[in-house]
């Protein structure tokens, strides 16, 4: 007979055996190779130091750096606002609105970009602005994407903060200013450094944004890994690169997960109350957030119902073409079923590891070794989520090129890099709803006489089906607008929908920017319609990460 | 001097969840508070006593301005605080469980209000408050790691450091187990009265209110159904209901009423109401009844006696008597453990 605690260690390592499999596999031996492939080939870490030590490297972490800043600031101060209004008070279209804002997170990088350079472009409806190809252009795209992220982290810690303490310093003689600097500030601030570093996160490892906005003259550190890898075939550059990414977003992560840890745990759920006059400013600030998230798409969809200068549905009959002078080799429409097929084979993938990643890492250890192991295998499962995916794409191709595992021509190769990009997207989605379940509930279901499967359908099955849906729909979402890994792996002759856009937008020719403009619209409605699904599933998700 | 006239507060929704079962009424548009009107002249402690639910909490959260009035006005020696919004009241709140601002020591949380001012004797005056409350070497201790007791007395030093004009305190024990609450209570009318402080307590335990209340407000369903001296309402409740609700154990009304006052040789009248202590075992007294049952408590003995003519009654013995049932009893009466009650509604 074994004892309680080995039991309880192996049925957690039966659980774990299928998620940490399929991550070594696919991810810890792409990403691995991609990097011996670059420091072997040269003198090592020498090597190494040596692309670190170039100028055109310096300007690139520089221009990484200060952009995600950018991004990073200009999302927290127009997001904070937004999460006070569209969480503390009774706004009128509240929910609509709170939709609204969370689609662009989700939208695919490459429709934003093709949307801020329709809006952009000489000519185009802010062309007068003169900011087309500008690191400024850059950073909206960013900002666009990431306040969403602002407005649902930051939103759903002040909706659960005890509005009895900003009360209580009301009626100790504290304005609402003062209220806000001593009380609320300080109690939110866990979430807004954990909001404000998983956007610096995703800032900075944007890829499809700028590498439509920016072209080649301005990179970042993940779009110079991929001209490095794709255009000059320097391997020993992108492979040093890669490694500083994988350094720099450890560290971020890390301080994200420590932010995380001294949280304060959910309390009283507030009544929003009616706006006031104090909320002035907030109000005004959503408004302009709405404003900001509209025009880009307004662009994108007059802009694609135009040919030549006059109305027409022309670009979306051109869907069906390969474009002008044969630029694709499949049409768009094609595509699209392409894009639709991966994405559920990804959602699937991407739901199964999660739902046993996020079982292993909320059940309650009772000893400090399985304490331990549960604490490594979180991090573990979070990898996926600081390494670009552009380095994931790239080990792909040059690890799986060979027995035992030669993906190279199957269907699944393409599914199972979404899926990883996708996964910690899963996990963040399920983790907080089974965090929440009171553990005694469990032990009341044991103490009646439920073995461990039947208190799973009693307990947790009941308040899982809602966030899995959810979980579903983002990872279905993300694999519908991943272009990072896709960009390195599609075969040409079965494109997705982001990796056609490019390729249209690379090209020259009016039919082929229109044909790009169509496409983009399509699959932003397709990703937006989703993301309005689960939006309706009314989950606490995206809260933490 | 707090003046309060017609006061009224409707909910227009379901009612905030923070004030949980000591929210009004719950239904759309039903007034929470209705009509309430009290004085409540400087120095004095109010206490209101109510029931869970009776808006009490509501009434005192429209007093510090956090919700708004459907009708009727609040004021402040004679000028009218409609549009001073809360910080500006001088009415400081103290919540039932102290939302102490966990991010601040204790000292900081004490002085939180007097460096908003910048009292140049915060740290004097914060010294003299946690000696006030009984917790001087509390300073540098963080809320997170206080006891309940611990935590309430230092959201009532925080409160008293800026001298308010009026101290608003909900259920400021309530969250205390019993000892605690009893120990505590004393204290804090101490205190508030040490302080000369006005104050105006919400509270569902009669005892809490009589510990540190110098006038009485009853309140039921969103009305003040009675107020007064802290004594006077004691010993002259003004229906049924809230005889039972002032710990009275038994309202006796009609013939059996009539029956007892005359058995008892007093005035008649439509009920009285007696408290579990009315009714002693004693030689030669003036009611004889039959022991139904009898139960041992600390210090006495509880019956239950049939008095012919006005049914079961509750009366007590001391522990050296412990009549069994069936027993002939005969029953002595104790004045001030009885009341007279006007109405029936």
């Amino acid at each position: 007979m074994l004892s309680p605690s080995l039991g309880r260690l192996l049925g957690l390592a039966a659980l774990a055996a299928l998620p940490v499999l399929a991550l070594t596999a696919f991810f810890v031996l792409p990403v691995a190779a991609m990097l011996s492939e670059g420091l072997a080939d040269g003198v090592g870490a020498g090597g190494a130091l040596e692309v670190l030590g170039r100028d055109r490297t310096h300007d690139v972490v520089l221009f990484t750096l200060v952009t995600a800043a950018a991004g990073t600031l200009l999302s927290v101060v127009l997001g904070l606002p937004a999460a006070h209004v569209l969480h503390r008070t009774r706004l009128p279209l509240r929910t609509p609105v709170r939709a609204a804002l969370l689609v662009p997170f989700v939208l695919p990088t490459v429709v934003v970009g093709v949307a801020f350079r329709q809006l952009l472009r000489e000519g185009g409806p802010l062309g007068f602005l003169g900011l087309d190809g500008t690191p400024a252009a850059i950073v909206l795209g960013l900002v666009f994407f990431n306040v969403a992220v602002v407005i649902r982290v930051v939103g759903s810690a002040w909706e659960s903060l005890d509005p009895r303490s900003a009360q209580a310093a009301a009626t100790l003689g504290a304005s609402p200013a003062t209220v806000f600097r001593t009380v609320t500030l300080p109690a939110l601030l866990p979430a807004v450094v954990s909001a404000a570093t998983v956007v610096f996160l995703f800032c900075a490892t944007a890829f499809g944004i700028v590498l439509t906005l920016g072209g080649s003259r301005y990179a970042t550190v993940e779009t110079e890994i991929y001209l490095l890898t794709v255009t000059l075939f320097d391997l020993q550059g992108a492979a040093a690169l890669s490694l500083l990414q994988l350094v720099v977003v450890g560290v971020l992560l890390l301080a994200a997960r420590r932010a995380r840890a001294v949280a304060p745990s959910a309390r009283a759920h507030a009544r929003p109350r009616r706006p006031t006059r104090a909320d002035t400013l907030p109000v005004a600030t959503t408004l302009l957030l709405l404003l900001y998230v509209a025009v880009p798409v307004a662009a994108l969809v007059t802009g694609s119902l135009r040919v030549d200068g006059r109305w027409s549905l022309g670009n979306y009959a051109a869907l069906t073409t390969t474009g002008d002078r044969q630029t694709l080799l499949v049409p768009v429409t094609e595509a699209l079923i392409n894009s639709l097929r991966t994405a559920v084979d990804a959602t699937w993938m991407a739901v199964g590891v999660g739902l046993l990643v996020a079982l292993v890492v909320t059940r309650r250890s009772r000893s400090a070794t399985e304490r331990r192991v549960r604490g490594a295998l979180d991090g573990f499962f979070m990898l996926p989520l600081g390494v670009s995916a552009v380095t994931l794409g790239f080990g792909f191709l040059i690890a799986l090129d060979q027995p035992p595992l030669d993906l190279r021509d199957s269907r699944l190769l393409v599914p199972v890099a979404q899926a990883l990009v996708a996964l910690p997207l899963v996990v963040r989605t399920l983790v907080p709803v089974l965090a929440s379940i009171d553990d005694r509930q469990r032990q009341a279901a044991a103490s009646l006489g439920a073995g461990p499967l039947r208190t799973l359908a009693t307990v947790d099955v009941p308040v899982l089906w809602r966030p899995l849906l959810a979980g579903a729909g983002f990872a279905f979402a993300a694999s519908l607008g991943e272009f990072g890994a896709t960009s390195f792996l599609a075969r040409d002759d079965a494109p997705t929908m982001p990796v056609v856009i490019f390729r249209l937008l690379g090209q020259p020719g009016q039919m082929n920017y229109g044909m790009a403009l169509a496409a983009s619209v399509v699959l932003a409605a397709t990703t937006a319609l989703v993301m309005l699904l689960v939006e309706r599933l009314r989950v606490p998700s995206l809260g933490t990460f | 001097m707090l003046t309060l006239r017609d006061l009224t507060v409707t909910f227009d929704g379901a009612p905030d969840s923070t004030t949980d079962s000591t929210a009004g009424s719950t239904t759309d548009g039903t007034p929470a508070v209705s009509e309430v009107s009290l004085d409540l002249p400087g120095g004095e402690v109010l206490a209101v006593l109510g029931p869970s639910g009776c808006g009490k909490s509501t009434l005192l959260r429209a007093i510090a301005g956090l919700e708004p009035l459907a009708a009727g006005s609040v004021a402040w020696d004679g000028h009218d605080q409609a549009r001073v919004p809360t910080h500006r009241r001088g009415f400081a709140l103290m919540f039932q469980d102290g939302q102490l601002f966990d991010h601040l020591t204790v000292a900081r949380n004490v002085g939180y209000a007097l460096r908003l001012r910048r009292d140049p004797d915060t740290a004097q005056r914060v010294a003299e408050l946690l000696d006030l409350v009984g917790l001087p070497a509390y300073a540098d201790r963080m809320p997170g790691t206080l006891s309940g007791g611990e935590r309430q007395r230092v959201a009532l030093a925080r409160s008293l450091a800026v001298r308010p004009r009026l101290l608003l305190l909900d259920e400021p024990l309530s969250a205390l187990d019993a000892g605690l609450r009893e120990r505590l209570a004393g204290d804090l009318g101490r205190i508030l009265r040490e302080a000369g402080t006005t104050a105006l307590l919400v509270t569902h335990d009669h005892e809490e209110a009589f510990a540190v209340a110098d006038r009485l407000a009853v309140m039921r369903a969103g009305r003040i159904v009675q107020q007064g001296e802290i004594t006077e309402v004691w010993r002259a409740p003004a229906d049924p209901e809230t005889a039972l609700f002032l710990g009275y154990a038994r309202v006796l009304t009609g013939d059996q009423a009539a029956w007892m006052l005359e058995a008892l040789g007093l005035d008649p009248g439509p009920s009285v109401a007696l408290r579990r202590s009315a009714l002693r075992v004693g030689d030669d007294g003036p009611l004889a009844g039959t022991v139904i049952s009898s139960r041992l408590a600390p210090d006495l003995v509880r019956l239950q006696v049939e008095v012919p003519g006005t049914g079961p009654v509750d009366a007590v013995a001391p522990l050296d008597r412990h009549p069994a049932p069936g027993e002939r009893v005969s029953l002595r009466i104790d004045h001030t453990r009885l009341a007279l009650v006007p109405s029936l509604h």
